[in-house]
């Protein structure tokens, strides 16, 4: 029961992640881009739960706690990137 | 659903609501009209969706650890809403154009002024 409901959210963050990814393809700006990259590790984050809970492995719940890390870094060289490029 | 203990269902309802939440965030991410707005969404309803579906994974239970999962939130509480600053405040100097401003009150040595030397 509990790991068929994970899978079924799983299929219905499949539709989040199309959205975003959509959107970091046709963003008119770079902003546009770097904000559906964080949306997008975020959702990342939220698999990895989603699949700890499906696969009962715990290890899983370790890799959401380093993704939202490195999405901390990478949204902060983005930012320094589009701050520093010539407009 | 009697046989389902009542932590696991408050698990399960947990994570379907950040699943709704993250859900809404993407289609803010594609509605919205300027990338101002889309960073608003997906930083404020992204980071509710996350948190509320680690919270439900956590009191699901079966899957150990709570430091992991609170750690996680922490981490996601401190570092999304400081990730989405950051890049409102480039874009901003990178003169990201902003849906129904048209005459912008921060002229442009304002803004060469905030940036970085």
């Amino acid at each position: 029961m509990i790991g068929w409901v994970a899978w079924t959210l799983m299929a219905l963050l499949c539709v989040a992640l199309g959205l975003a990814a959509w959107r970091m393809l046709h963003g008119p700006t770079p902003a546009d881009r770097f904000v559906a990259f964080d949306m997008l590790t975020a959702v990342a984050v939220a698999f990895s739960a989603l699949t700890a809970v499906a696969t009962g492995r715990s290890g899983f719940l370790d890799v959401a706690l380093v993704l939202a890390l490195v999405n901390f870094v990478a949204t902060a060289a983005f930012a320094l990137f589009l701050e520093r490029r010539r407009s | 659903m009697n046989d389902l203990g009542i932590a696991t269902v408050f698990g399960l309802v947990l994570m379907t609501c950040g699943t709704l939440f993250l859900l809404v965030a993407a289609i803010g991410l594609v509605r919205l009209r300027d990338p101002f707005q889309r960073m608003h969404s997906a930083t404020k309803a992204g980071t509710l969706g996350t948190a509320l579906i680690i919270l439900g994974a956590m009191a699901l239970g079966e899957v150990a650890r709570p430091q992991t999962g609170l750690l996680t939130i922490l981490f996601l509480l401190v570092t999304l809403p400081l990730g989405g600053q950051l890049l409102g405040r480039a874009a901003y100097l990178a003169r990201t154009p902003m849906e129904g401003i048209d005459d912008d009150p921060l002229a442009d040595e304002e803004r060469s002024g905030l940036r970085r030397k």
